[in-house]
């Protein structure tokens, strides 16, 4: 179905406000995740934030994230996911008209 | 109550359920907080399109010539789509593009922005930027406030409302959630699409401020969920909803689900040329009555999406409305509660009770089976095929063959489709029980 990706998704991305804060507000225990068969997270998160590794991990960088909640709820792994909201005033802000 | 409180109520999250309370609140007297951890109301706000304001119709009678709408939906469109298919329950009405007017297009930030200055004007004290992280307890454990990533940010109320969305750590944390599994929730994901607002004009056919909404059944193949496409005034969105539990397993991506929807023939002529202005994600919690928290618990509410209070039920999609309805009821029995000193859940029961008595939870006792009956797999994998192969029998002239009638057409495309008539039979008679 990729085939059909109108855009590439840093252009994607690109049309989304998101106002970067200093803390990870979602950190991945790579660790953990070595041991996860299903990784479900890669490929359910809207913003694509998390990216397999060679070694069996998960990288994760929290600067474009939609703060839906989607990667904590399809992960099976107990301690893989910590998810917390941003900051007060930071994160993803969606557009007015 | 003995403790000393900053305010009489906290209301967390400034959506249309926190905004509703907060102004109810502010109008009978009583010093309400209204936290938000966005920049500004709405920020971190996206739905599937559209807002049903007749509940406004007492709380903000101005709403019809202040609320900052987009259109006025006239034409509302129910679409089954296979890959190559579509069948279109299309109505159109004059009547809900004047008074009393039925649905509206927002853009979130905007309109819950707006809500959220009717609740300041009132008197509520909004505080933007300020996540709430936790609630407080005293020392008999009683809830008496909700602590916040500001310094010194403690806020002690007589009472909370958690109106703090889909994922509500707060309703969490109180222990009022025992549905919090998967397959009770769906992924939303959305472009929205700058066109002109003449183009748009004439792909949906429609004038002034008039516009369109089509909810599209069998818009993500092989997953349950749906597809949505409705205009802005010079934009459109489009965008799929897709249960969570089988985009865990799918290997699917949401933008590619969209990217489908968008290839899609019955879908492709209306977006033709247009540029992502923005693309946005949220979660839903699509699961209804039989999966809503707790509502009370000594000296807190829960409102809105907190309390998965958005309905799901395939002919009718809404949520904005029973946010608005929730966080208002909410907020009578707050007031009712802090006048008697008496903010126990045995009190505060009297909240459940009046839901029920009202649209909001009547609305969603009637609908409870609707969620699992939409998302089921006969209606989202089968009865697409099986209606549109039907239809298209139907109107497919077979000269010289003689015509058969459409309980022949839909003999053989259930059969084709392995459907059997008993399974027909069962569905129709639960979407009667259902819609009748």
């Amino acid at each position: 179905m990729s085939s059909f990706a109108d855009i590439d998704f840093e252009e994607r991305m690109a049309t989304v406000e998101f106002r970067v804060g200093t803390r990870a507000h979602i950190t991945v225990d790579s660790n953990v995740c070595r041991s996860c068969t299903t990784k479900s997270c890669v490929t359910c998160c809207p913003a694509d934030l998390f990216v397999p590794m060679s070694d069996g991990g998960i990288l994760f960088n929290y600067e474009h994230c939609f703060e839906c909640g989607t990667c904590y709820m399809v992960c099976n792994n107990e301690g893989a996911i910590n998810w917390t909201y941003p900051d007060g005033g930071q994160g993803v802000v969606f557009r007015r008209a | 109550m003995s403790e000393p409180v900053d305010v009489d109520v906290i209301v967390v999250g400034a959506g249309p359920a926190g905004s509703a309370a907060a102004l109810t609140l502010a109008r009978s007297g009583r010093s309400v907080v209204l936290l938000e951890r966005g920049p500004f109301p709405g920020s971190k706000n996206m739905y599937g399109g559209v807002i049903y304001g007749r509940v406004l119709d007492r709380l903000v009678p101005e709403w019809i010539t202040e609320a900052p709408i987009q259109r006025w939906v006239t034409r509302r469109s129910t679409m089954m789509m296979t890959s190559t298919q579509a069948l279109t329950i299309d109505y159109r009405t004059e009547s809900w593009g004047e008074k009393p007017y039925n649905g509206a297009t927002a853009y979130r930030p905007d309109f819950d922005s707006w809500l959220a200055s009717k609740a300041v004007e009132a008197g509520a004290t909004l505080v933007t930027s300020t996540t709430a992280t936790g609630l407080l307890r005293d020392e008999g454990g009683k809830i008496c406030g909700v602590s916040t990533d500001r310094p010194d940010g403690d806020l002690r109320a007589k009472m909370v409302i958690a109106c703090d969305g889909v994922n509500s750590f707060l309703a969490k944390e109180a222990g009022l959630y025992h549905h919090g599994g998967v397959e009770h929730f769906t992924l939303g994901a959305k472009e929205t699409l700058s066109l002109p607002k003449s183009v748009i004009d004439d792909r949906f056919g429609v004038r002034g401020n008039h516009g369109v909404d089509i909810e599209i059944l069998g818009a993500t193949p092989g997953l349950a969920g749906g597809g949505f496409v409705y205009t802005n005034l010079d934009s459109i969105s489009v965008g799929i909803v897709v249960s969570l539990s089988d985009l865990q397993t799918a290997k699917v991506r949401p933008e590619e689900l969209i990217a489908n929807l968008k290839a899609h023939p019955a879908i492709a002529p209306l977006v033709e040329g247009a540029d992502v202005a923005e693309y946005s994600a949220h979660l839903i919690p699509e699961g209804g009555y039989k999966t809503m928290p707790e509502l009370y618990t000594d000296r807190m509410l829960v409102a809105g999406d907190a309390a998965c209070m958005c309905l799901a039920a395939g002919l009718w999609l809404e949520g904005v409305n029973f946010a608005i309805g929730a966080g208002e009821i909410a907020a009578q029995m707050a007031i009712e509660a802090v006048r008697d000193g008496d903010v126990s859940a045995q009190k505060l029961s009297g909240y459940q009770r009046r839901l029920e008595e009202s649209f909001v939870l009547a609305d969603h006792r009637k609908l409870a089976d609707a969620p699992e009956f939409i998302l089921g797999d006969r209606m989202q994998n089968q009865y697409p095929k099986v209606i549109c192969d039907a239809v298209e029998a139907m109107f497919t002239v077979s000269n010289p063959t003689p015509k058969a009638g459409l309980s022949q057409h839909m003999k053989a495309a259930a059969s084709k489709h392995g459907v059997k008539i008993r399974h027909l039979l069962k569905d129709a008679r639960t979407a009667s029980k259902l819609f009748g």
